[in-house]
């Protein structure tokens, strides 16, 4: 293994800006990397060697020149194959999408390019991100780097195992009800949801559009801070993104808060469905901080138990709607027939898989006439609840902590046909995404297996410097993040 | 209609607004482009993409909303009509759906010698869908073309309270809005061109009766003449099959112009659950009292206000004003006119028949034309003061309103100054006198109806250009 691919994008940028190594030498140590691995663990879908080393050359003799774009100019990353370009293949996950390449470019893509980053690939995914193990990809499984029989969670399974494999420094993920932090915490990395509205939806395939959010997959809270740097900030084309300035994410890490209030919501530790060693890591976690000055209080989430339900009825309302648009007629896969009713409905029963076609029907349901308000309204007045919920509770803490899954990976196959259990786990970040708030999952530790697992801090909406701040203390203290697997 | 019958008839109006893009994309909205090129991948309905709204559709349909009294509700939200079909790409078009923009309202008519005004329901915005092209000519045949060149056009959907009594009613109500969206710039209203199209709700009841009948929907209303005649026609079938002692079904109908005929509309396409839900992707729209307070400001008179008017202000009859105020163009082009040759009754008999006349004989429009105000207030000057006579002023007019010279160049150049000279006026007169001796003694004998003959004997020789007030004076002394 090249020591390279063990290095950090912070510590690789230094040995570039150093002149110490060339962009060309690191991206072509990834590449190297990702096709030493990919046999076994299947995180991309697709890898731009040539592409790739040619951008990386490009941007060596730009430096050679002084136009350096970035600190991380000509450093390379990964995509979760759900952000559009004209450079890239997008597919979701899906056959529905099968060789789908957009004219147009996503939002985060195009400020990506433009700091000079190099992409070397797409990473694997559950079809349109409906899914916690990365299981459900028309490109078959992802598997995790620390237990190669075990899922990486999902739905940016690919990026989050990617990323702990030292196939990339960083990745984009995105996360509508955890798809980020999840597969972080069960591979062992960092993974932040920024707030809704932080980072342009633009060019994000949606899957449910008032809880998607873009964010980065890193080792290092640090790095973490560098990629969200890059990629937030107001989207005129995206409605729904704040027209609020971006702070300097990078500069919050060296400013650790004094005084901090620790959040532990009664609700969460106090849920049967959590693994006795989950929550003992997490109690370790928070003894760091208060090691540090932190103080804990105890808060109260009291919708909590609603959140699973409500946002189950609102994702799949939203992707109902969402994936309408897949209908044979204009891109992507067609299965032709003899009528169009028919067209429509081959195309779409061939070209979905069973999860996504699932929530489709559940979503559908949800919507139709006589069921809207029992389902579909009740589950956005939870919605609100659970957001008031969330800001009664940062009146007396700063940050909350939770485990963020409860469990570690678990076994590829395992809960395939068992939808209701692979929901809730997602029981600790979907409240996240329906409050719109920002999260972040940083390693905390392993079980006794060996496994890894995630802390997951949760901050009022566009507190991303505190988090940041928090996680960037917490690995200080910790090494738990320099922990590689074995390959 | 046979005795004892009222129909009851809404009408929903959907007009394109007159914006440079789309509602919620920057493609163009332009009318007649190549299929699928005022398209962006937002129109397509790609992955990924997002709708932003269009701050000047919104202003436009502020204008409509205003003009026509509405309420405006500070916030009001974009909602998603679900359904299938290939001029839909998104598989669902963003409609206002349970919180439009705009509530109440009215819609001024004149039907049978009588003035009245028509409440509306709401108005509310909402995305045109694209267009299918099923012609064996264009497709050579067993296969359908989707263009997308209208899919997401800004419309305003106006829908009328069930206030609408008869066929004619619901013609005059058409004819009103449109004249009304036009004076205000918000929408050509061309239906021919499917910028203002008609779908009508009808049923009937017994006189007095206050319960509803059954509703049915009429689609496919593409003109004026349609909608009158397909209002008519469902009218006479509901009262037919009920007076058969039948029932009616609530269903969806189409016109068929050709066999004049309504026809039931397939059942399925009309048991839609469109599963209407708030769209995430936009926020609710806020409409500031401060930007209601701009626009209203901005709002030009409107048509029967205009009409009013005219009729009290200007002493104009109720005809003339009725057609003046029919273009605003028109109308504006009258009005300046007045301001330079004050003589109202004048100008409009002039507008009229002669810049009428020549707009509908040439084709153009009034704003393609050189003709100016001052132009015509010129010409009406020199009639004025007989330095023409009405017939050269015709001539002149034509000229004029083709060419853009000014009347008296035309008349210099044509020769068309009249005759006013006494002597030479006088001289002709005694020649025609003694050229009918026969005429001149019936005249004497009584036949005063003689005296216009001779005027016109001394028009012809002057080929019209005599001062017809001199030869008249010259002619009663030489009589007398």
């Amino acid at each position: 293994m090249s020591t390279l691919v063990s290095r950090s994008l912070c510590e690789l940028a230094q040995l570039v800006n150093a002149g110490k190594a060339s962009c060309r030498e690191v991206t072509e140590a990834f590449l190297d990397r990702s096709d030493q691995l990919e046999g076994r663990l299947g995180a991309f879908v697709s890898l731009r060697r040539e592409e790739a080393l040619r951008e990386a050359e490009d941007a060596d003799r730009l430096r050679a020149r002084g136009e350096v774009r970035s600190r991380w100019h000509g450093l390379p990353l990964a995509v979760k194959e759900i952000l559009v370009s004209p450079n890239l293949e997008t597919t979701c996950g899906s056959r529905i999408l099968r060789g789908f390449r957009a004219p147009y470019e996503a939002t985060v893509l195009g400020r990506v390019r433009e700091a000079g980053m190099v992409v070397i690939g797409t990473t694997n995914m559950d079809e349109f991100a409906m899914g916690s193990s990365c299981e459900n990809s028309a490109h078959g499984v992802t598997a995790n780097p620390w237990d190669l029989s075990r899922v990486p969670g999902g739905s940016s399974g690919g990026s989050a195992a990617a990323v702990a494999a030292r196939e990339v420094p960083v990745a984009l993920g995105t996360d509508t009800g955890g798809s980020i932090r999840q597969p972080a915490a069960l591979c062992g990395v960092v993974g932040l949801k920024p707030t809704y509205g932080r980072v342009s939806r633009y060019g994000l395939v949606a899957f449910a559009s008032s809880l998607d959010q873009v964010g980065p997959i890193a080792r290092t809270v640090e790095d973490a801070a560098s990629l969200l740097g890059v990629i937030a900030g107001h989207d005129p084309r995206d409605s729904t993104s704040m027209d609020v300035g971006v702070p300097d994410y990078a500069a919050a890490l060296d400013d650790p808060p004094t005084g901090l209030r620790v959040g532990i919501p009664r609700e969460f530790v106090a849920e049967d469905g959590a693994d006795p060693e989950v929550l003992e890591r997490m109690h370790d976690a928070v003894r760091v901080l208060e090691a540090k000055g932190a103080k804990t209080v105890e808060v109260s989430l009291p919708h909590t138990p609603y959140g699973v339900a409500a946002y189950y009825l609102i994702c799949t309302a939203e992707a109902s709607s969402n994936l309408s648009r897949y209908d044979g007629v204009k891109y992507g896969f067609r299965s032709e027939a003899a009528t169009l009713d028919e067209m429509y409905k081959r195309s779409r029963s061939e070209g979905f898989g069973a999860e996504v076609k699932r929530r489709i029907l559940l979503g559908t349901f949800v919507l139709s006439a006589g069921y809207y308000d029992a389902y579909y309204r009740k589950a956005q007045q939870v919605r609100t609840l659970i957001r008031q919920d969330f800001q009664r509770a940062f009146e007396n803490c700063d940050v909350i902590a939770t485990p963020t899954s409860p469990g570690p990976a678990w076994p590829l196959g395992e809960r395939v046909n068992d939808p209701l259990k692979m929901y809730l786990s997602d029981v600790f970040t979907v409240t996240v995404n329906l409050a719109g708030l920002p999260a972040l999952s940083v390693p905390c530790g392993f079980t006794s297996a060996g496994l890894p697992l995630g802390l997951q801090l949760i901050a009022p909406p566009l507190e991303e410097p505190r988090l940041l701040a928090v996680g960037h203390t917490y690995q200080r203290e910790t090494d738990w993040h320099q922990a590689a697997p074995e390959l | 209609m046979p005795e004892g019958w009222e129909p009851v008839i809404g009408l929903e109006v959907h007009a394109q607004l007159r914006t440079d893009s789309k509602l919620f994309s920057s493609a163009a909205n332009s009318f007649g482009a190549d299929p699928n090129t005022q398209t962006t991948e937002v129109d397509l309905g790609m992955p990924g993409v997002l709708p932003v709204i269009n701050r000047r559709a919104v202003e436009l349909a502020l204008r409509a909303a205003l003009a026509l009294g509405c309420e405006i509700q500070p916030l009001s939200t974009f909602a998603r009509k679900h359904y299938f079909y290939p001029d839909l790409p998104k598989g669902y078009q963003i409609s206002q759906y349970d919180e439009p923009y705009a509530s109440g309202g009215k819609v001024p008519i004149q039907a049978n010698g009588e003035l009245r005004t028509i409440r509306l329901t709401r108005i509310h915005m909402e995305e045109d869908a694209g267009k299918l092209i099923h012609d064996d000519a264009i497709t050579g045949g067993g296969v359908s073309h989707v263009d997308l060149n209208r899919a997401g056009v800004p419309l305003v959907e106006i829908v009328s309270e069930p206030e609408i009594r008869s066929a004619e009613e619901a013609g005059a109500y058409l004819r009103s809005l449109r004249s009304i969206l036009r004076y205000l710039d918000v929408s050509d209203a061309d239906m021919e061109k499917g910028h203002f199209r008609c779908d009508a709700n009808i049923s009937v009841r017994r006189k007095g009766a206050d319960a509803l009948g059954t509703k049915v929907e009429l689609k496919n209303l593409n003109s004026f003449k349609f909608v009158e005649h397909a209002i008519s026609y469902e009218i006479k079938r509901q009262i037919d099959v009920l007076e058969d002692g039948g029932a009616l079904v609530q269903e969806t109908r189409l016109w068929d112009d050709k066999a004049g005929e309504t026809r039931p509309m397939r059942i399925k396409e009309s048991a839609h659950d469109y599963r209407y839900f708030p769209d995430p992707d936009l926020a609710p729209l806020r409409i500031d009292p401060e930007w209601i307070k701009e626009v209203q400001a901005t709002l030009p008179e409107l048509p029967l206000e205009k009409r009013q008017r005219y009729e009290q202000e200007l002493g104009l009859p109720d005809y003339d004003a009725q057609v003046l105020i029919e273009d605003r163009d028109v109308a504006e082009f009258f009005e300046e006119t007045v301001r330079l040759y004050p003589h109202p009754k004048t100008v409009s008999n002039w507008v009229m028949r002669s810049l009428l006349g020549f707009i509908s004989e040439s084709g153009q429009e009034l704003r393609q034309l050189p003709l100016t105000p001052s132009h015509l207030a010129a010409l009406l000057e020199l009639l004025e003061q007989g330095k023409v006579t009405a017939a050269s002023a015709r001539e002149i007019f034509q000229e004029m309103a083709g060419s853009g010279l000014q009347p008296a160049d035309i008349m210099r150049e044509r020769g068309l100054e009249a005759v006013s000279d006494s002597g030479e006026i006088e001289a002709l007169l005694r020649e025609v006198l003694e050229a009918n001796p026969s005429q001149l003694e019936k005249y004497r004998g009584g036949d005063q109806k003689l005296f216009n003959f001779f005027v016109g004997q001394v028009m012809r020789r002057t080929q019209g250009k005599a001062n017809p007030k001199v030869v008249r004076d010259l002619l009663s002394q030489l009589l007398r």
